[in-house]
């Protein structure tokens, strides 16, 4: 992060008197402007410290996040910060391994609908007609069922198990990204450089892969950065109702339910919620700066306003 | 939705009825109608889906309605089977089950041994009762502090309700519905935090199913007062919830307008804030935000589901999570399919409305 701020930085505070250069870093303003934000910045801060986490967790463990290690039930003190849960657990340690599920499994929910939704979006834009019929009523039959009741029935059909809960997100999330792209390619596939690529000989693999993907690639990103957070919630969510991981387990979104059972002691439903909060809400800030900072239209909002 | 990017220009260049080709019909009549197939189009669609993946379930429904001494006597499972129509190819199951639904009749719940008709003339007017109150609410305090962002862009009252909004996406429902539930009626006991009524109270004649309407109908005040206590806890958690999406959609909706050519020049003419408000900038994103409202209502309904586990509210979603805990398929199914069709149904309102509003919607149709 730092490595990509710094030469921005540098140009954008040139030294006095060197006025005549100031117009020349003008073409590589998007990206870095965005990464000026401080909530950008704080997002990706955050993101970078779960990840850390995830990746050196069983390092960082206090304890065996699945041992029986105190007495239940105790308040956070010296020895748990975090206290421990109904059966004696350290729910420091528990949150902590939770960053192995909740971190990479949003990624790779994210990334499985982000490659089905843009392939069929591609597809139904690029070839229209019937193909684009058929592809876009299926998306609305999905979009016209509640997620969380489909995750429901695909859930109860194959049994609970974080594996499940995950097919059934994917199943329901694909759509978003098909409605985006396919409507990024209609205004695409007529311009210029498409035809003109065309006319070159290019085959419609290659025109759809060269000219128009390349092109429309950035407003499907932002989109992915914004659902990230909504999927991390849409897996605790499901883990909550007991349909996502199993008992031993832990994930953040049953470790709230574990809360549940015992309200008095608030400090183990607390620590996960704020765990799902804080990556939740790091994604929300970077997903919002990228698609301030690559929407034209509030290009110059930034600028006049800052309000971001 | 369904405008293709190379829709004739001749045709959105005037003369609707005349140049489509289908002479007579009113141009709104006909977006009407073709709205109303594409409806039915999906209804049908989600009772197949429903019925698809309830038939992938590997474990045997007979066993579920049996059982395990009864599934060793090989006569009664295939009376059992025989009886629920399992003994048939699946086009002619689901045949059977599309007629039976065409009567109303969604089958009998493995669970509950009532008719899940029955289960959900309960269960759905508690939902929907739970989902008037929040959208009535959050549609309106969102229109509000959204109107106030746009105006004031930049100013801290914006930042205020951006972030506001912001955490309000990003933090857990279940766990924003346990604090406030533990902070209002455990600790401060201000409010009562589970079920409809007071235990003491039996529930209003059932008119609507809506308590508060049936109890004013019936003039039963003190239930009346009863059920909008325990209306409040969970009204307040999806509001905020609902209210958090919508704000920022709203915003962003109004910010598009606010410096529109023809707002600037309304100002210009020196028409009064409140009618370059109402008459301008809200009338100009009236669609989006129609379209938001709209999908706000999908996901209020799966927030409902977390919703109704913490306060213990017997509505659609406490009903479908039980169902889908003890494999009682037939339940299940009649939940996706009802609210499949509300879902659809409010869709088909919106773009109505939609027609209704902007000419230009019912011309490309």
């Amino acid at each position: 992060m730092s490595e990509s701020l710094s030469p921005e930085a540098s140009v954008a505070a040139p030294p006095p008197g060197t006025s005549a250069f100031d117009a020349l870093p003008r073409r590589r303003r998007t990206l870095p402007r965005a990464w000026r934000s401080p909530f950008a910045i704080v997002g990706a801060a955050v993101i970078v410290l779960w990840a850390i986490v995830a990746v050196f967790a069983p390092l960082i463990e206090p304890h065996d996040p699945l041992g029986q290690v105190a007495q239940a039930v105790q308040p956070p003190s010296a020895a748990h910060p975090f206290g421990t849960d109904l059966l004696g657990r350290d729910i420091l340690s528990r949150v902590i391994a939770g960053s192995r599920i909740s971190l990479p499994a949003p990624v790779m929910l994210v990334v499985a609908s982000l490659v089905i939704g843009v392939v069929l979006g591609l597809i139904a834009g690029y070839f229209g007609r019937v193909v684009d019929e058929v592809i876009m009523r299926i998306t609305d039959l999905v979009l016209a069922f509640p997620s969380i009741i489909l995750a429901m029935i695909i859930v109860a059909a194959t049994g609970p198990g974080i594996q499940h809960a995950m097919i059934a997100i994917i199943i329901v999330n694909w759509p978003q990204y098909t409605r985006v792209t396919r409507s990024l390619v209609l205004g695409a596939r007529s311009s210029e450089y498409v035809v003109a690529g065309r006319l070159m000989g290019a085959n419609w693999f290659t025109s759809l892969t060269r000219d128009i993907l390349p092109n429309i690639a950035s407003p499907v990103l932002v989109l992915a950065t914004l659902d990230f957070g909504n999927q991390i919630l849409a897996l605790a969510g499901l883990s909550f109702l007991g349909l996502g991981a199993v008992p031993p387990q832990a994930e953040w979104g049953s470790m709230v339910y574990d809360g549940l059972q015992n309200f008095s002691a608030w400090w183990i439903a607390a620590f996960p919620a704020l765990a799902i909060f804080t990556l939740v809400i790091a994604f929300n800030l970077l997903g919002d700066a990228l698609r301030d900072a690559l929407d034209p239209r509030m290009q110059e909002r930034l600028q006049e306003g800052g309000a971001l | 939705m369904t405008a293709s990017g190379t829709a004739p220009t001749r045709r959105r260049l005037g003369y609707p009825s005349g140049t489509a080709g289908r002479a007579g019909a009113h141009p709104l009549l006909r977006y009407i109608a073709v709205r109303f197939g594409i409806s039915v189009l999906l209804l049908w669609g989600v009772t197949l889906i429903t019925f698809i993946l309830t038939n992938l379930v590997p474990a045997n429904p007979v066993a579920a309605v049996l059982g395990e001494t009864a599934m060793n006597n090989p006569r009664i499972v295939a009376a059992t089977e025989h009886r629920l129509g399992l003994d048939k190819p699946l086009p002619v199951q689901y045949g059977l089950y599309l007629w039976r639904l065409l009567h109303l009749d969604f089958g009998t719940s493995n669970q509950t041994q009532q008719p899940i008709l029955d289960d959900l003339k309960v269960a759905f007017p508690a939902t929907i009762e739970l989902a008037l109150y929040v959208m009535i609410l959050s549609v309106v305090i969102g229109l509000g502090l959204a109107i106030w962002a746009a105006l004031t862009r930049g100013s801290v009252t914006d930042l205020v309700i951006r972030l506001g909004s912001l955490a309000g996406i990003s933090v857990p429902l279940f766990w924003l519905a346990m604090v406030l539930f533990y902070l209002l009626s455990v600790v401060l006991g201000v409010l009562p935090g589970s079920g409809r009524l007071d235990p003491t109270l039996e529930p209003p004649p059932q008119v609507t199913g809506l308590y508060t309407i049936d109890a004013a109908i019936a003039g039963q005040w003190d239930v009346l007062a009863s059920a909008f206590e325990h209306l409040a806890l969970p009204v307040l958690v999806l509001t905020l919830y609902t209210l958090a999406t919508l704000v920022k959609f709203f915003r962003s909706a109004l910010l598009d307008v606010v410096n529109q050519e023809y707002v600037v020049a309304a100002r210009a003419k020196g028409l009064p804030g409140r009618q370059v408000v109402f008459g301008y900038i809200l009338r100009g994103a009236l669609l989006p935000i129609l379209t938001m409202t709209g999908l706000a209502f999908g996901s209020l309904l799966s927030g409902a589901v977390m919703t109704e586990t913490v306060f213990s509210w017997q509505g659609l979603g406490q009903y479908a999570l039980q169902a889908s805990t003890h494999l009682d398929m037939p339940a299940i199914m009649g939940v996706g399919i009802v609210i499949g069709a509300v879902y659809i149904a409010i869709n088909f309102v919106i773009d109505l409305l939609y027609g209704v509003i902007d000419p230009r919607v019912r011309r490309r149709a």
